[in-house]
């Protein structure tokens, strides 16, 4: 039997690490196919575009390689209830060889909410302490881009390719083949609470899909893939849960409705992401050309090469600068316009 | 009615393009026609110099390749005097295809080059009148392209765009309507009606332009006849002592000698009535209050040269400078150069909602290809570069000159075949719809609404 709610936390107190918990009843189902052995869990942010494909081939396992998972090798192998994938599962000795794939956005986040092994809570704590409990039951926590999409041929190895566990983990109870699925299907179950109503889709995904959460401000998306070769267990992390916790009920509605509009716009004036999305584009440049046969073919010019092409992204990048730079002024002029101006 | 030139070979008027006999246009023969001056490397270098940056792939290339008054505009430029750029669409349909974003892309450049502010037309009346739409269904066609020209980059602290319904003329616009503009037509064919008898071969079309220009930039209020009759008057007279029998009038928008004044049918012209103001600072308060002196450069295509000269024409005896233009050739529809794209031939253009399947679909079925019939045939004779569309569309927007070099030289010589070429021009155009559709992504109401707000430019020239 796997550990309880009760013992997880207990465990994490120990540890000290840091967290705050929200109670709220939730159920969900889930359905999945699979055929075979080894096991990831991918936790990602909800922003975060995932490709299956692109994830499968960094993994070393092919095009087709990642499909989605059935929910006995939940109870089986994470063993926590439906709907509750969370990297905690792996506290168990069942899922020692399964393999975690993080987010590495959660680094920049201040919390993020799992569930502690039981679906009727989240808790919230960050990346840091995340860590130390994983480091605390022999796990390395293993943060990628899940979004970057290198090219993986011959000269370029699967980037990913040892998070690939090396034992498969073997299933008490097989499970029979289920015709492949084309698209998603949508069930959308939603519990309310006080403060924060969570809402769960579950999607069943071809393996071509790339999937990018669909979330309103207060969402929860668990997707659960499998394949001929791995089974991926993926749990969505809601963010924005974090940054409404102490807002009173009838605030955090309003946010609801705004928030469907504004969100878009928000996120081309984000800094945060701004500066990623350069460093990202600047790093994958220099990547790209510092390479073996680069450095003999151009030796001493090999620097003032990758300098002219990080040059040459100056275009691309003045392109999102202006998009960030009217998206900035457009809030302010829309803030300005509905100034309240002081009465004298 | 037909529009012809005294020569019969091509046809450029704001309303009809077409090559001679089948070829290709001649833009020698247009610039000596027309009378602008052609804009040559000196030109190119010194825009070069004064922006610090190097020429835009369109000036290299020779995309923009006429202009008038362009080097006035350095001239002052150098001495520190700036300029406001002006351009502007007709909102026909909600469709953009890189056609139109050819004149907004070199805009864009000039901005950020030049750092100096823009002001950009949506001629949402032209259209209504014209075209039977709603005063709502053209203003929201408006809005549509706003958000496409938006797009294109350009700097919000340093653009206004606006709306002929809703920006024009203040009172008068707020209460446009469709009525407004078919009374003040039938009210000027009477007045065409009285004037049967001057002798001048003045052209409807042409005496028209010339009382709308004067209708909009008079401050006298124009709603009662009255008053319309008196602006006609001045306009008629002042026509009349300036040209005399040699009315300018009939040869620039290519009408015969023949049509006289007491043709009642409206022609078939499509008159910006707001075309002339947006060219004298003076009719944007908001922005150029006090600065009367202040240029205008119009970015815009070689086939728009007729509006402008007019406003050229009457500028200087209103105080303004004439207004500079620096002209573009026309974008090839995919089938070949007979002429501009058309917005009604899903397949003459490459659209900015285009998938990057429909792109290479379009360009593998559609673009005219310059190769020989026959791979063997290909090898020996290599390809015609004068007529193949990959080739003139890599012009446009591959910015790699040694590229484009390299395969103008191996595809005329043939060893390259059409196959490579269209699927290099596959690829850059995917690359710059992508691009658009991210920036368009991006722009939403409110922003629109940020961009054609009156609002003041503060570091407009900074």
């Amino acid at each position: 039997m796997g550990l309880t709610k009760e013992q997880l936390l207990a465990r994490l107190q120990e540890l000290q690490i840091v967290f705050s918990q929200y109670e709220h009843p939730v159920v969900l189902t889930v359905e999945a196919q699979d055929k075979k052995q080894r096991f990831y869990i991918v936790s990602a942010l909800a922003e975060t575009k995932v490709d299956l494909k692109v994830l499968s081939q960094r993994l070393g396992l092919g095009k087709g390689g990642l499909r989605m998972a059935p929910e006995e090798a939940l109870a089986e192998i994470l063993q926590v209830p439906l709907g509750c994938v969370t990297p905690f599962a792996l506290v168990n000795d069942s899922a020692r060889n399964v393999s975690l794939l993080l987010d590495q956005g959660f680094k920049s986040q201040e919390c993020c909410f799992f569930h502690p092994l039981s679906n009727d809570m989240s808790i919230a704590l960050n990346a840091r302490d995340l860590d130390k409990f994983l480091n605390s039951i022999g796990k390395t926590p293993a943060y990628v881009d899940l979004e970057a999409n290198p090219t993986v041929g011959k000269d370029q190895p699967p980037d990913l390719a040892n998070l690939v566990p090396s034992d498969a983990a073997v299933l008490a109870v097989p499970v029979e083949k289920q015709g492949s699925s084309q698209g998603s299907e949508k069930i959308h179950i939603s519990v309310n609470n006080q403060q924060n109503a969570v809402t769960g889709y579950i999607c069943r995904m071809h393996h071509n899909d790339t999937f990018r959460p669909k979330l309103s401000s207060r969402n929860l998306l668990f997707v659960h893939c499998c394949d001929g070769q791995s089974m991926v267990l993926m749990c969505i992390v809601d963010l924005s849960l974090a940054s409404k916790a102490v807002k009173p009920s009838n605030a955090s509605s309003t946010k609801e409705k705004s928030s469907g509009a504004a969100s878009s716009s928000i996120s081309y004036a984000d800094t945060d992401k701004f500066v990623e999305e350069i460093l990202e584009k600047t790093k994958s440049i220099v990547l790209s050309e510092i390479k073996e046969e680069n450095a003999e073919k151009y030796r001493e010019q090999l620097a003032t090469l990758v300098s002219n092409n990080i040059s040459k992204l100056g275009v691309e990048l003045k392109n999102i600068a202006t998009i960030f730079k009217n998206t900035a002024y457009t809030e302010g002029f829309k803030a300005g316009i509905h100034h309240q101006p002081k009465r004298t | 009615m037909e529009q012809k030139t005294q020569e019969e070979d091509q046809i450029v008027t704001p309303w009809e393009v077409a090559a001679e006999k089948g070829g290709k246009i001649d833009y020698d023969k247009l610039i000596d026609k027309f009378g602008c001056q052609r804009l040559d490397q000196s030109l190119i270098d010194r825009v070069a110099r004064l922006t610090g940056r190097p020429p835009h792939v369109f000036l290299r290339r020779g995309v923009f390749f006429a202009h008038r008054d362009f080097s006035d505009v350095l001239d002052a430029y150098e001495r520190g005097e700036k300029f406001y750029l002006y351009t502007g669409r007709g909102p026909s349909s909600e469709a953009l295809h890189l056609g139109h974003l050819v004149p907004f892309m070199f805009t864009k450049y000039l901005q950020d080059a030049f750092k100096v502010p823009l002001v950009i037309q949506l001629t949402d009346d032209e259209k209504c009148m014209w075209k039977n739409l709603t005063v709502e269904e053209s203003q929201r066609l408006a809005r549509e392209n706003a958000k496409d020209i938006i797009a294109c980059g350009f700097d919000v602290s340093r653009t206004f765009i606006f709306s002929d319904f809703d920006y024009v003329g203040g009172t008068e616009a707020s209460t446009c309507n469709l009525d407004y503009f078919s009374d003040v037509s039938i009210y000027f064919q009477e007045i065409f009606k009285m004037h049967t008898t001057i002798k001048c071969d003045m052209d409807p079309a042409g005496l028209w332009f010339c009382m709308v220009l004067l209708f909009e930039i008079s401050p006298v209020s124009c709603h009662t006849c009255a008053s319309s009759a008196f602006t006609v008057e001045i306009i008629v007279q002042f026509l009349l002592q300036e040209h005399g029998q040699d009315c300018k009038v009939v040869g620039i928008f290519g009408f015969s000698g023949e049509d006289h004044i007491g043709k009642v049918s409206f022609p078939p012209v499509q008159v910006d009535m707001l075309l002339a103001a947006p060219s004298f600072p003076s009719s944007f308060p908001h922005l150029f209050s006090g600065k009367d002196s202040l240029r205008c450069l119009i970015p815009c295509a070689i086939d728009q040269d007729p509006y402008f000269r007019m406003t050229r024409d009457v500028a200087p005896r209103l105080g303004y400078h004439k207004p500079a233009l620096i002209e573009s050739s026309f974008f090839p529809a995919l089938q070949g150069e007979t002429g501009k794209m058309s917005a009604s031939d899903p397949n003459s253009a490459i659209y900015v909602t285009d998938s990057a399947k429909d792109i290479k679909n379009k360009v593998n079925r559609y673009a005219f290809s310059g190769g020989q019939d026959s791979i063997e045939n290909h090898r020996k004779y290599g390809a015609n570069l004068e007529v193949d569309i990959p080739v003139k569309y890599l012009g446009f927007f591959l910015d790699d000159d040694a590229e484009l070099e390299h395969i103008r030289t191996e595809y005329g010589a043939g060893r390259m075949l059409t196959g490579e070429v269209k699927k290099r021009l596959i690829e850059v155009l995917t690359e710059l719809v992508e691009r658009h559709r991210r920036a368009r992504a991006a722009v939403t109401d409110e922003m629109v609404d940020a961009f054609m707000a009156v609002r003041p430019l503060p570091n407009m020239f900074s």
